[in-house]
């Protein structure tokens, strides 16, 4: 995926196209998200100030993120592991499928991982013939589905289960029920066969301690477990922008990360790997890489605005809260991550020209500025980014269509010179008898018809000054 | 004897007149001495919010011009307005400039109508009476960008024989967001209705929001689903009790 390939990203032909089954199946598993985060938040009387510390801390790495890269290199490889720097997208699928090649990898299992959705991995593991099989019961089902990932913790969320039996019984050859319980369990047997037959595993990572060369996997199914542990080679892929300095922040964003996400106090699963195991006998795989990606973060990273999309820890909770994404789902936002913050994070990845729909897919509500645990501030960076496409900026030349930039002129010219203003408050009244029913304004002219093709609009009446003006002659004249 | 400017928004201006007459007399029966700056017209949000930056400035220049002929403070009946005025106008300038500081002056003194009543003036009972069934719907820049989750609140608990039912979701934005609605009208659609529903299910007679574009949109929407309930702004319910001129 990158600049040049990745195709344009229309979100209002989309929007005007949901199927009518996203929305019901989203806001069921948002509302419960929403409320067990609030729930495990009422707890921890600490909250507002853990999110500080969470928000400084990534600043701070932010800004020192080539002192804390080196170290983690270094801390790696003195763990035995090896680090391989990716520019792009296509470089790291490169080396993914280089390491893949020296070790005769015919089958490679996945735990759920944003970085590998990102270069779209699995289909180049594909065309060079590996099978690639996702084993995060929500990655394994989109799989069978074909599609990315809709959330960017559970990616199968637009799925209603009836749906996801479908799949089953389409892609296995059973009769699958439509029992959400009987579905893990025919998941778990199928997966079982694949960890035990692959020969590489495939992980992302939520953090990685530059203090240690830690990688730390946070799950729920223990999946990233068994992909971690059992081939004899692990590949991990993962952001640079995940590097933290070390186990003392970890600690403040273990707290901040599930109660976030999925309003649990602690995932199931917590994986600390430090290097491939050390001794015949030993816990975990013989050899350990650890891909680190770019894919443009250095870029945004030149950006001081901007750039606080990669404060990111990825735990869906502004998603969860977004009104737009609860009516669209994450399909709309046309790229691997979905919600607020993949409409600011791609439009920086992608380039304005492919993503500049995204920056306006919000009402600037605020509400996922409540509720992101390292208080990026969503709704600075939307308006940010929106100056970017309409008027264009150091980094990007406008890419607003002409009628909307001409529109915004004469909009400023009426606006500014109050005259205009003031006249044109008194010729739109004019207009109301022509679409007037029972008090309302409807079939409104472009551009307003997008309006009232939703609901109808008020008379405009306009008639306050005259009334003020009125008035304050008579005041005037019974004080004279 | 306090004295103000009225900010009336564009809006407000548009399909509000008896809104703000209501706002006239409100605040005149509380003493406030008010005058209407004429030349006013926009605050320029709907440029600025769309990244027309560059193009908000002479907009957010005309307000500041009509607006500092009279050191009073700025009363508007919106939270996303003022918010405007508040916290974004002084980034339009470069600091250091009599732009900026003009700026930051005529922000240090803007209000939205119910923070100047209950934080201001000290306001919370205006003498209304509305014995009605009344659900609440808290208007996002309102309550976020403003920070006024308790001073609605406060004014309807106040007014005689209202009974005040809360709004599930009541938090949630009814999809109005000025240019949105006409940029992504499905989205939109699909917010309004959401909040229609929760209103309509509230069990109230009516709803009360202290934003303009609230009001257009969930009204609107309350009409076009047939429901009878009345969304109104909260001006006009503390007026309820106000004779018309």
């Amino acid at each position: 995926m990158s600049h040049d390939i990745h195709p344009y990203i229309g979100f209002e032909e989309y929007s005007e196209h949901v199927p009518q089954s996203i929305p019901l199946a989203v806001q069921q598993a948002t509302t419960r998200f929403v409320g067990g985060r609030a729930a495990r938040v009422a707890e921890l009387p600490q909250w507002e100030q853990l999110r500080q510390i969470g928000s400084d801390i990534r600043q701070h790495t932010l800004e020192n993120m080539d002192v804390h890269l080196t170290r983690l290199e270094e801390k790696v490889e003195q763990a035995g592991g090896h680090v391989h720097w990716a520019k792009t997208a296509e470089e790291a699928c490169r080396i993914v499928l280089q390491i893949a090649k020296d070790h005769n990898v015919r089958t490679a299992v996945k735990s759920k991982s944003m970085a590998t959705e990102e270069i779209e991995l699995n289909g180049a593991l594909e065309a060079a013939g590996i099978r690639a099989i996702e084993t995060d019961l929500g990655e394994y089902i989109i799989q069978l589905a074909g599609t990315g990932p809709s959330h960017i913790i559970v990616p199968a969320v637009h799925l209603t289960k009836e749906e996801i039996a479908a799949l089953f019984s389409q892609h296995l050859g059973i009769d699958a029920p439509a029992d959400p319980i009987e579905l893990a369990r025919i998941a778990r047997e199928t997966l079982r066969a694949e960890f035990l037959n692959a020969e590489m595993g495939i992980s992302g990572g939520n953090f990685l301690i530059a203090e240690t060369g830690t990688l730390v996997i946070v799950t729920n199914e223990g999946n990233g477990r068994m992909c971690s542990t059992m081939p004899d080679l692990h590949v991990a892929v993962v952001g640079i922008d995940k590097v933290i300095p070390d186990w003392e922040s970890l600690t403040v964003f273990l707290k901040l990360l599930a109660r976030s996400a999925t309003g649990q106090k602690l995932s199931t699963y917590t994986q600390f790997i430090t290097g491939p195991r050390r001794a015949e006998g030993e816990f975990g795989p013989k050899e350990f890489h650890l891909v680190l990606l770019d894919n443009g973060r250095s870029n945004i990273l030149r950006d001081p605005v901007g750039r606080d999309v990669l404060k990111c820890i990825r735990c869906g909770a502004c998603a969860n809260v977004c009104p737009v994404y609860k009516n669209v789902g994450g399909f709309a936002y046309g790229s691997f991550i979905s919600g607020p913050i993949g409409a600011i994070l791609s439009p920086q990845m992608l380039g304005t020209p492919t993503a500049r729909e995204l920056p306006y897919a919000s009402t600037l509500c605020g509400a996922c500025a409540d509720v992101c645990p390292v208080k990026i501030p969503i709704p600075t960076i939307l308006r940010h980014l929106r100056r970017r496409v309409a008027q264009g900026d150091e980094f990007a030349a406008s890419t607003m269509p002409i009628p909307i930039r001409v529109t915004a002129m004469f909009a400023s010219i009426a606006l500014a010179w109050n005259w205009v203003y003031r006249l044109g408050a008194r010729l739109l009244p004019i207009i109301n008898p022509f679409f007037r029913k029972n008090d309302w304004l409807s079939g409104l002219p472009y551009p307003l018809n997008r309006w009232t093709k939703v609901r109808p609009l008020p008379p405009f009446t306009a008639t306050f000054r005259k009334w003020w003006n009125v008035r304050s002659a008579k005041w005037k004249d019974s004080t004279r | 004897m306090p004295k103000a400017q009225l900010f009336i928004t564009c809006l407000g201006d548009q399909f509000y007149t008896s809104t703000l007459q209501n706002m006239t007399y409100l605040l005149e029966r509380l003493g406030v001495e008010l005058s209407f700056p004429p030349e006013q017209t926009c605050c320029g949000q709907p440029l600025f919010n769309n990244g027309f930056e560059d193009r908000t400035r002479a907009v957010a220049l005309n307000f500041m011009h009509a607006f500092s002929k009279s050191d009073a403070p700025i009363i508007g009946p919106s939270g996303s307005c003022v918010s405007m005025v508040k916290h974004h106008y002084p980034s339009l300038f470069e600091a250091g400039t009599p732009e900026h500081a003009l700026a930051v002056d005529i922000a240090s003194r803007t209000f939205e109508f119910t923070e100047y009543l209950v934080n201001v003036l000290k306001v919370t009972d205006v003498g209304a009476v509305y014995p009605h069934k009344v659900t609440y719907h808290a208007s996002c820049h309102y309550l976020r960008e403003m920070g006024l989750k308790t001073e609605a609140k406060a004014l309807l608990n106040a007014v005689q024989g209202l009974e005040y039912i809360p709004l599930n979701e009541e938090e949630t934005c009814c999809g109005f967001g000025g240019a949105f609605t006409v940029t992504y009208p499905e989205v939109s659609r699909a917010m309004m209705e959401n909040k229609v529903r929760n209103i309509i299910a509230s069990g109230a007679d009516t709803v009360i929001t202290c934003e303009p574009g609230c009001l257009m949109n969930v009204a609107g929407g309350l009409h076009k689903a047939g429901s009878p309930i009345h969304a109104m702004h909260i001006i006009d319910l503390l007026s309820s009790k106000e004779e018309p001129a």
